[in-house]
């Protein structure tokens, strides 16, 4: 375990965590959230949890941000009302 | 739901890449067991590389490979695969999903045979998850309004 690596991925999953709330476009808030689960798994190899990283990276980088884009593509730019 | 812009560049990227992310799926799988991985992990894997061709192509070309009774039997079959081991173990005189005691009816020593009956629980996982993932990403991508079987 190397504390500074610890030190950089937390701090980069909690800008980019904080940033995917606080981003006006959904489409930037999708793709900072992917991002946030890759370091999260970076942050999971690095704590020796090999195997929830390798389902963070399947499930969270992977599937639920193409599920994001897909239900993006559903909504319009702008409200009806 | 939009209309289809081809793209050579997308189409060729995804035609190199999905039968080897379809290969690591299946191997994650099958492995899952010496090495981080397993049949959720796997099946996600698989699940992606057809979202992967929903993206690149259109909705006929996904439902022309994998059709939609297909999967709907395929996401039972999972379930019925994993039931099945667990309830075969019972009627063999062991707990639910105690695989030590297949090595009744399998060719091999009990420890083998433990081995032997997680990975058939892997499979099943791998496959159910596989085929809901498409479901929920044919019916999120189309709103739930996609047409019926191609020709």
């Amino acid at each position: 375990m190397i504390w500074q690596l610890d030190i950089m991925f937390l701090v980069l999953v909690v800008i980019s965590a904080i940033a995917s709330v606080n981003v006006k476009d959904l489409l930037s808030s999708a793709i900072l959230l992917g991002a946030y689960s890759f370091l999260m798994c970076l942050l999971w190899i690095e704590m020796g949890a090999v195997d929830v990283a390798f389902t963070e990276a399947a499930v969270g980088a992977g599937i639920s941000t193409a599920f994001f884009i897909g239900f993006i593509f559903q909504t319009t730019r702008r409200t009806k009302d | 739901m939009k209309e289809r812009y081809p793209d050579v560049t997308i189409e060729t990227v995804c035609r190199l890449l999905i039968p080897p992310i379809q290969l690591f799926g299946l191997y994650v799988i099958a492995h899952g067991h010496y090495s981080p991985g397993g049949g959720f992990q796997g099946g996600c894997i698989l699940g992606a590389s057809f979202i992967m061709m929903f993206i690149a192509y259109d909705i006929g070309e996904v439902k022309r490979r994998m059709r939609e009774k297909l999967n709907t039997i395929l996401c039972a079959t999972g379930v019925l695969i994993y039931a099945g081991i667990g309830i075969l173990c019972l009627v063999l005189g062991a707990n639910y999903l105690d695989y030590g005691i297949l090595h009744q009816i399998l060719p091999a020593y009990p420890a083998k045979a433990r081995a032997l009956g997680t990975f058939g629980i892997e499979i099943g996982v791998g496959i159910t998850v596989m085929s809901v993932m498409i479901s929920i990403f044919l019916n999120i991508g189309t709103a739930g309004e996609h047409e019926g079987e191609p020709e």
